[in-house]
């Protein structure tokens, strides 16, 4: 399963799906992260900042009333608690640090919740680059805190009209950007989507997850858990936990947004559940599953959870869907909203809406005893940016 | 009538070749067959009639209008091919269109759909020589040429597998960035046609509107010059369409006869 960076995909998916200008930009980014990855100066600098800067290793917690709740043991990794409140600073650290390393003075990226924005704007102030951040116009609406917190640290934001307005919609403008200024400029991608090698650069930077769980789980059960639950979107919180227990006997479920219902139109699903009921298509660079219609036109996907709202999906996890070594699964937006409340009541933690959904599931599978007896839930965001949604649908 | 066939013609004559793009469907599916006529009576000598697909990266906002507009109309890849078939084209006709839309049809199926309406030949902007094996090999069992593009960007060792798989002609693309209406000829314009070194003829393309442009581009040793933008532009505005675009059409031909 551990595979050669030369290679760009897993097994049918992944590949590069890129303008030809664009390819030239790809081979240096493979040249120099081979170059960098097991430097022992670049790592020892991204292990200063991981550590110093973002608040690592997150703690892994055990949730005893919740598992009292839910018939289950259940342990939390609290990304939720390292600098900016999501796992996305892994990510925007690493990649940053490449960029600076490869000597880029711009960076952009696209975002969709505006964590990944967020965590953008931070490393570009700390390692001072310039940084600019594409984002849907209607998430620059429901994720008004995070545009605010970008802003404040020197990030342009780019609100983005076209299409749907959305995350989709962010990364077709962010790649235009880099299209055209490619010689100056790193596109820091999100999540483990996109061309070759950003799935695998992503991932590798969010192990760094499923790393520490390895030994915290250890310390604490002395042995794996049954079963690691995270939610997807592009896949990143999801990589970075799975990818260290691939070869383990470990369960992987990997939970999208079921929206409102799997119900699907010409133009647009009530869901984002990419991995569940996507087709094989191409889109933004790389072969996986898509939401797409009989044309092959992208639809538009929806859920409570900006951060979820995708219709594609990283080529790794379609891979691992469809050889079975994770189950793709889905919490409809009323059950991660019943999930998020038991976070608050049962355990004092404000779950993101994007986190909420892994939580969800674990409600429903706990008691099929598909789960096991030990669980590890990605805990991949805190959800202050999400009060605003929340609040507005109890009233 | 084959692409090359077509530079043939234009090389005997001394002329440099006139390849206009638009969208079909935009506005309306109807609306397409009067605008390819009007580029035709102006002096276009192939047409590049683009396949709308609903995340098109590589084009700017003109062109992504345009899409957006034909999406709503109703054009989709069926209705696409009945209406080429129907424009009995004496020149050439090229599809543009993004990979997944050839992908979800089916790469073999696909292929056979433009030879069978007549199309001369196939442009991808998301299609690298690295990820187009399959498709190029049905390209070439249905005698449709698979184009592709060659950026400032390309580096030597790519520029040579581009050139020794490209049919039809090479697209050069004039400058970083996506498609859209430019007042200049940029130097790496010049730079690229003057590195690119093959027999197979080169049209030039992205940010060229007016005559001086194309004249320019032609003399710099381009086979032709493919504009798009500012068609989509004329389409745009909804008024005197098919007389505009035949106008401008005859304006850039003749700068470059
Ligand atoms: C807290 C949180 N979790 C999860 C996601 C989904 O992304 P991914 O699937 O790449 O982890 C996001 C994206 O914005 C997020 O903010």
């Amino acid at each position: 399963m551990i595979r050669e960076l030369k290679s760009t995909k897993f097994g049918k998916y992944g590949g590069q799906f890129v303008p030809e200008v664009l390819m030239p930009a790809l081979e240096e980014l493979i040249e120099q992260y081979e170059k960098y990855k097991d430097d022992p100066v670049f790592n020892e600098e991204l292990n200063y900042y991981l550590k110093d800067f973002a608040g690592r290793p997150s703690p892994l917690y055990h949730a005893k009333r919740l598992s009292k709740e839910y018939g289950v043991k259940i342990y939390l990794k609290r990304e939720d608690l390292v600098h900016g409140g999501a796992h996305k600073i892994n990510n925007t650290l690493g990649q940053a640090l490449l960029a600076r390393y490869m000597g880029k003075k711009r960076i952009i990226a696209e975002t969709g919740a505006g964590q990944h924005g967020t965590a953008c704007a931070m490393a570009g102030a700390a390692f001072g680059i310039k940084t600019e951040v594409y984002m849907g116009a209607k998430d620059t609406v429901r994720q008004r805190m995070n545009v605010l917190r970008m802003e404040l640290m020197g990030t342009k934001v780019i609100p983005v009209k076209g299409g749907s307005q959305t995350l989709k919609d962010a990364i077709n403008e962010a790649m235009r950007d880099w299209v055209a200024n490619v010689e100056t400029t790193h596109y820091l991608i999100g999540s483990v989507v996109g061309p070759h090698p950003f799935p695998t650069i992503v991932r590798d930077f969010q192990s760094v997850i499923g790393k520490e769980v390895r030994t915290q789980i250890m310390e604490k059960e002395g042995r794996f858990p049954d079963s690691i639950v995270a939610c997807t979107g592009g896949g990143s919180n999801a990589m970075g936990i799975f990818h260290p227990f691939i070869e383990e006997d470990v369960d992987l479920f990997a939970v999208e947004a079921g929206g409102s219902g799997m119900k699907v139109t010409d133009k647009e699903a009530l869901h984002s559940a990419t991995l569940c009921t996507g087709e094989d298509g191409v889109l933004h660079g790389m072969r996986t599953k898509v939401l797409q219609n009989k044309y092959g036109q992208i639809l538009e996907s929806s859920s409570i959870a900006a951060g979820l709202d995708y219709a594609g999906v990283g080529p790794e996890l379609a891979y691992l869907a469809d050889i079975g070594r994770l189950k793709p699964c889905n919490s409809m937006d009323a059950e991660a909203l019943d999930a998020f409340n038991d976070l608050c009541m049962l355990e004092g933690i404000i779950p993101a809406l994007e986190s909420s959904h892994a939580v969800a599931y674990v409600k429903k599978a706990a008691t099929s005893g598909d789960l096991g007896d030990v669980v590890v839930i990605n805990l991949s965001g805190r959800g202050d940016k999400d009060l605003e949604t929340v609040m507005g649908l109890r009233k | 009538m084959r692409i090359s066939d077509k530079f043939s013609e234009l090389k005997r004559k001394k002329e440099g070749a006139l390849i206009a793009y638009i969208c079909a469907g935009d506005p309306s599916p109807d609306a397409t067959k009067e605008y390819v006529t009007a580029l035709v009576r102006g002096g276009a000598d192939i047409i590049e009639l683009g396949l709308p697909f609903s995340d098109p990266t590589a084009d700017g906002p003109t062109i992504q209008a345009g899409i957006e507009r034909a999406l709503n109309g109703g054009m989709n890849p069926d209705i696409y091919f009945r209406t080429v078939t129907s424009l009995k084209m004496h020149i050439p006709l090229v599809v543009m269109t993004y990979y997944n839309i050839i992908f979800k049809r089916g790469l073999e199926k696909f292929v056979k759909d433009c030879a069978a309406s007549g199309i001369s030949g196939i442009i991808v902007p998301d299609l690298p020589p690295e990820e187009s094996g399959e498709l190029a090999g049905f390209c070439k069992k249905n005698d449709v040429d698979l184009i592709f593009l060659v950026a400032p960007t390309t580096t030597d060792d790519r520029l040579k597998r581009i050139l020794d798989e490209g049919k039809g002609f090479i697209y050069l693309v004039a400058r970083l960035g996506v498609t859209g209406v430019r007042a200049d000829v940029a130097a790496s314009t010049r730079d690229i046609i003057k590195r690119v070194k093959t027999t197979t003829p080169k049209a030039v393309g992205f940010g060229i509107s007016s005559g001086k442009q194309a004249a320019e581009i032609i003399q710099a040793g381009a086979d032709g010059v493919i504009v798009g933008s500012a068609f989509v532009d004329i389409i745009a505005s909804g008024k005197d369409v098919p007389a505009r675009l035949e106008v401008l059409a005859k304006e850039l031909k003749e700068a470059i006869s």
